[in-house]
Order: C-alpha cells, then structure tokens, then sequence
C-alpha cells in the first residue's frame, strides 16, 4: 500500500505534465460513476413511461379496492355524526337531524342514488331505502329529524341493522370488497365472517381458476413432454421442420386460434362430424361453451409455452448420462425416470409456471368458448367494471388475481434465474 | 431419434408408440389453424366439410366492407406507432441495463417486464380508468401509448439477449478514435444488434396487432381493431368472413416467422466460427 502510493507521488514528480494529480483509483470510480449515470439515464425513459402510463395507474387501480369516497363525500356531516354514534344504542337525535339534511342535500344534488347504490353492495335493500327517504324527507324538509321521522318516511329504520350498515360505510377507507373477494364480511355484531353459502361465489371461483390452470397445465406439460424430447433428440434438419409446427400456433393470433375452436368444437362442426363419420360416437359432443372445450383451447394455447423451455431444457442434456446408466445395467425406464427425468426438471418447473400464469390470467378465450359455467376471475373482474358497474370490487378481484400472479412470478423467476431456462 | 438394429420387440412397440403420441401432439398443434384455411374459401356460408365450391367471396366481403378495412388500417397504425415507440424506448434501455450494474437494478428490470406478466384484464381496467381521468378513452394516443407499454418488455428482452454478446470494447474503440456517442450508436452497435432490434420489433407490433381486451375497454368505434373484430364476430355470428380475416392474420404470423427464422439463422452463422 505504501509502496504503492510512493511509486503515485514519485511519478508525478517525474510527469510534470499531468495535469491534475488525482490519483488513478479515484479517476476509475469517477469513471464508474459516470457509465453508471449514463446506464441510468438510458434506462430512465422506458422506465418512466411504464411507470407513468402502466404502474402508477393500476395502483390507483388497487387503491379503488380500499377507497370508500360515497358516505364521506355525499353525506359529510352524517359521516362525522356516525363517528360520535356507539353503533349500539339508538341513533342520536344530532345523527337524525345531520343525516335527514344531508339526504335532501344529497336528493338535490343527485348523488343520493350513488351512495344508496355503495350500502346496497353490504345490504340489499338499501338502494330503495335511501332513496325513498331521500325523496320523502325533500318534500317534507323536516326541521330536526327524529328517529320518529326516519321511521315514518320507511318503517325499516326502525331496525339497527340499517343504521350499522352505515356506520360500516362511513370511513373513507373500507375493508369491504376486499373482504368481499373473500366470500366474507363483516357482520352486524362488527365481527369478520364468512357470508351466507348461497351469496359466497368468489372463493369457488378462484379455486375453479386455479382447477383450471392447474388442469391444463399439467395436460400441457404430459403433451408437451415427448414433443420437445423428440424436437431436441432428432436431426436438427427435421426438428427445424418440426419447430414449425410449434412456432406456427405459437405466432398466430390469439383471436385467430380460438375461432378455430369455435368452428371445430361446433355442435355440427368438424371435429363432431369426423367422429361421427368413423362412427365413434352416435350424437355430437357438447364441447363449445362447456368445460371440454375450455381444456382442449387452453391446451392448445399453451403447449408452445411448455414445449420451449424444455426444449431448451433437453437440448443441453447430453445423451452420455442414459447411455452411462443403460450401461451400467439399468432398464430403459428406470434409466429415463432416474437419470434423464430429474435433468429436465428445470424446464418442467419454467414451462409448468409460465402455463399456470398464462393460463389463470386468459380473458378472451373462456369468453368465448366457456359457458357461464367455466368463467374465470378475469370474467368477473371485467363484469363488475364493465356490467355492474361495482368497481371497488373488481379492483379488489384484481388484486387476488395480481397478487397470486406476483407470486408464482417470483418462483418463476428463482427457478429460470438459477437453471438459465430460455424461451425460444 | 433412431430405433437400433438390435432393437428388441418391446423397444421397437415402445419407439412407434412413442413417435404416434409426439406426431399426434405436433397435429393437435397445426391441424386447427390448417383446417379453417379452407372453411374461408368456401362458396356457402357453412363452416364445416365438405366445402359446395371454391369462392373469393369471404375474402371480396372483408375487404369490401368499410368496417373491416378500417379495422385493418386501425391495426396497422397502432400496431406501427407503438412498435416503433417500443423499440426505440426499449433498445435505449436495454443497453442501460447491460452497461452496467447499479443497486436496485432488479427491481428496475421486474418493473420494466411487468406489462408481460400481469394479467391483461388487469392492465386494461387500470388503464381504463387511468385514461378516463385525462380524457385518452377513445382515441388513438391512448391505444398506442398502451400497446407500447405492452410491448415494449419484448424489445428490451430481445435486445438484452443480443447484447450479451456484443464486445463493449468495440464501442470503446470507436471512442477512442474519436466517434461521439451517437456516432458509435448508429454506425457500431445498431448495425451488430439489428437483429436483436428487428426481433424486438415484431414482437412488439405482433403484441399490439393481438391485442384485445385493452381495446374492449379503452377504444371507440373509431378505433376498431382487426382483433376487435374478430372477437364481435366470434361472439354474434360467426360467419367464413370471420375465417377469411384469420387466413390473413395467419399469413401474417407466417411471413412474421419466415423472418425471425432468417434473422436467427443469421445471427448463428455471424456467431459461429468458421
């Protein structure tokens, strides 16, 4: 070290003509530093542009699944009022009186109809409740309203229930779709539970998303097995050939490929006429919107996803190992499940990961093949934005299904991080 | 894949069994999208076989018709425009990401491929509302400012792949005989990397060209899409018309894949030794 910063001073005595004595070290981190701002700064536009116009708004997206703007914002001062109540014991007469203004206030503003239509989510009943009273109290302008008046305008105030349901709406933040996602909610006693069977949809519909992805799959994985051993194990002259056939679903569009299905799974469509024809079956399937033709699409959607990553996977698996073990006395199937098997299983866990997260996110082909039956979370999510219109709880379905994807991404990544599995 | 000579019985049932279930794997693949190639060109509007006549008349109907032709040249556009803004954000940032490590770059790289990973219904109702507020809903900004932002984790991975093996001492040398940046840029690194780049841009333009669900929601009937299309028509009344459009959209994919085949070729005999 010393040495080293003797041999520095003495020549820049001997090289006058340096001119600045900054020694070598502190110019190559200087150096560094630079080429490091410049990588930043040619990273900074895609990154601020997908920040911008793709992460930043599906946050906002996220953040619809806690907001709970309708009470706080249309009816303010009862909203304030319900903070002062117990949630037990009779409404006080300043919560009546707020409350009866801010209804006619909200009647005449229009917005009533919005927040009856955010209590109806908790309790069905409430929209008409709301708006009724709303419409009663505008023609009565009732000075300071009592319990008496809200009764008087609709008979069902007199239960605590609908006041609670309320006092639940009235924070800015709320618990309630997400919990919704859940099948659950909380009760009238304040207590986290599950909902009646007959309203709990959503948990059954994750787990038949996750049935389905898991399905196909595994379905894809078995099919695309023996077809990317035999890509990666024959002449490069016919698996060039062969690619094709893997590549040519792989590049069509998706529309493309799922009116295919349409046209073949057809009551009176190719594939029922040809199996009538042989004589395999009397009457025609029911394949198009039913589970079977769910399946066979996604198959076929997904095993170019499989195959290539095992492909990739076998190609660099050298056909020493089997002969070594077959060698050794080892029966051909023992040989394959022993040796060959466990070589492949990086590929297997790349393409098995990357189908299930394609698989529980397709939007488009169970819309048009599936039948109500075989509807995904994406179905719902769209539904509750586009149809019903109840958009904290597709946010908070969305977060499900964000949430689930993340995670199986974070394996995926672990997984072909360390093995260096290669699509394509 | 060869069965030997001293094949024994078993072997020689188990290697045909086995070339019968990867055959009949590989049909299940093509056989689908083969077989609807016809269907366009039959002359009745039944879609199934065997076909009444040879006829031009699916195909006369799709590009005589206004809304198809728009729905073509509404693709085309976007499809260009966010393509072209994908490549050029995404190569730039590729060579940032291959030039050097800094801290939290993964978490940069994770959040620069996220529009390939997150569910689509997810990004277009993000997206949707996110354009509600300034007003982009319903106009072509809006599209093409989304379908880059999908496309463009293509181009950085394409790109990305074809700089691991670029030689950074190349730039250096046009550096160091006196090239500025821009220089070394287009007359050292593009031409190496075109591949790369070309790659990344048809994956880019293919993504939008496909894209579905972010038109559903954020576009108006100005913006139809070929896709948009397709997607009415399979759900109302699906007609040869329907089979006449997915002809060309497979002979889209085709000539897509000629290229990406020559340009891999190209690049494996550039980096083989000879």
């Amino acid at each position: 070290m010393e040495q080293a910063s003797t041999h520095t001073s003495s020549q820049s005595d001997v090289l006058p003509q340096v001119e600045d004595d900054i020694p070598l070290k502190v110019k190559l981190k200087r150096a560094e530093r630079m080429r490091k701002y410049r990588a930043m700064a040619l990273i900074a536009p895609l990154f601020l542009f997908i920040l911008g116009v793709f992460a930043i708004p599906i946050a906002i997206m996220m953040w619809r699944a806690i907001d709970n703007p309708e009470v706080v914002e249309y009816l303010p001062q009862t909203a304030i009022e319900l903070k002062n109540w117990d949630g037990q014991s009779e409404p006080t007469p300043e919560l009546t009186a707020v409350f009866a203004r801010d209804l006619v206030l909200a009647y005449k503003e229009k917005t009533a109809s919005t927040v009856g239509k955010r209590l109806n989510y908790d309790v069905s009943g409430m929209r008409s409740l709301i708006s009724r009273t709303a419409r009663k109290f505008n023609r009565t302008q009732p000075v300071q309203a009592t319990m008496d008046d809200f009764v008087k305008a609709d008979k069902r105030w007199a239960q605590l229930r609908y006041w609670k349901t309320l006092k639940r709406a009235s924070g800015s933040l709320t618990p309630f779709y997400v919990l919704n996602a859940f099948d659950m909610k909380i009760n009238d006693e304040g207590e986290i539970a599950s909902v009646p069977e007959s309203q709990a949809i959503y948990s059954n519909i994750f787990w038949r998303t996750m049935w389905i992805a898991g399905v196909v799959t595994a379905a894809s994985l078995l099919i695309g097995f023996p077809i990317a051993y035999l890509l990666a194990n024959t002449s490069s002259k016919v698996s060039n050939l062969l690619m094709f056939c893997v590549l040519l679903p792989f590049w069509t569009s998706l529309l493309v490929r799922t009116s295919a299905w349409v046209v073949l799974l057809q009551k009176n469509g190719v594939v029922n006429s040809s199996l009538m024809g042989l004589g395999i079956i009397d009457e025609p399937l029911t394949m198009l919107f039913a589970r079977p033709g769910v399946y066979i699409a996604f198959i076929h959607l997904l095993l170019p996803f499989v195959i290539l990553p095992l492909y990739s996977v076998m190609k660099s698996i050298s056909p020493a190992y089997m002969r070594a073990a077959e060698s050794l006395g080892a029966h051909p199937a023992v040989a394959f499940v022993r040796v060959y098997l466990p070589q492949t299983l990086p590929g297997i866990g790349a393409g098995g990961i990357l189908a299930f997260i394609l698989a529980i996110g397709y939007y488009i082909t169970p819309a048009l093949i599936g039948g109500p039956q075989d509807q995904m979370l994406s179905y719902f999510i769209a539904n509750h934005a586009n149809s019903t219109l109840n958009w904290g709880l597709a946010s908070a379905l969305g977060a499900v299904l964000l949430v689930t994807t993340m995670i199986l991404f974070t394996i995926y990544n672990r997984l072909t991080g360390a093995s260096g599995v290669k699509m394509g | 894949m060869k069965l030997q000579p001293y094949a024994t019985m078993g072997q020689k049932v188990w290697f045909y069994t086995f070339l019968t279930i990867a055959g009949g794997g590989l049909l299940f693949l093509v056989l689908p999208i083969l077989v609807i190639i016809p269907l366009s060109f039959n002359s009745s509007s039944f879609l199934s076989y065997p076909l009444d006549g040879f006829s031009f008349r699916w195909y006369e109907e799709v590009f005589h018709s206004e809304i198809w032709v728009r729905a073509i040249k509404n693709s085309l556009i976007i499809g260009s425009a966010s393509a072209f803004l994908a490549t050029v954000l995404g190569t730039l940032a590729a060579m940032g990401l291959t030039q050097a490590n800094f801290r939290g770059k993964g978490a940069v790289n994770a959040l620069l491929v996220s529009p390939m990973i997150v569910p689509i219904v997810i990004s277009a109702l993000g997206l949707y509302f996110f354009f509600a507020e300034i007003g982009l809903n319903a106009t072509y900004t809006g599209l093409i400012l989304a379908h880059t932002a999908l496309g463009a984790p293509f181009v950085v991975i394409t790109v990305t792949a074809t700089l691991q093996g670029f030689d950074n001492s190349m730039m250096r040398a046009a550096a160091s005989l006196g090239a500025n940046p821009v220089t070394v840029f287009f007359s050292v690194v593009l031409p190496l990397i075109l591949p790369g780049v070309v790659s990344g841009a048809l994956f880019a333009f293919a993504t939008s060209f496909d894209e579905v669900v972010v038109v559903l929601f954020s576009a108006g009937p100005e913006q139809r899409t070929l896709p948009r299309q397709m997607f009415d028509g399979i759900k109302e009344n699906i007609t040869p018309a329907i089979m006449a459009a997915a002809t060309l959209l497979i002979m889209f994919a085709l000539a897509l894949l000629s290229v990406l085949e020559y340009l891999r070729r190209r690049s494996e005999k550039l980096n083989s030794p000879s």
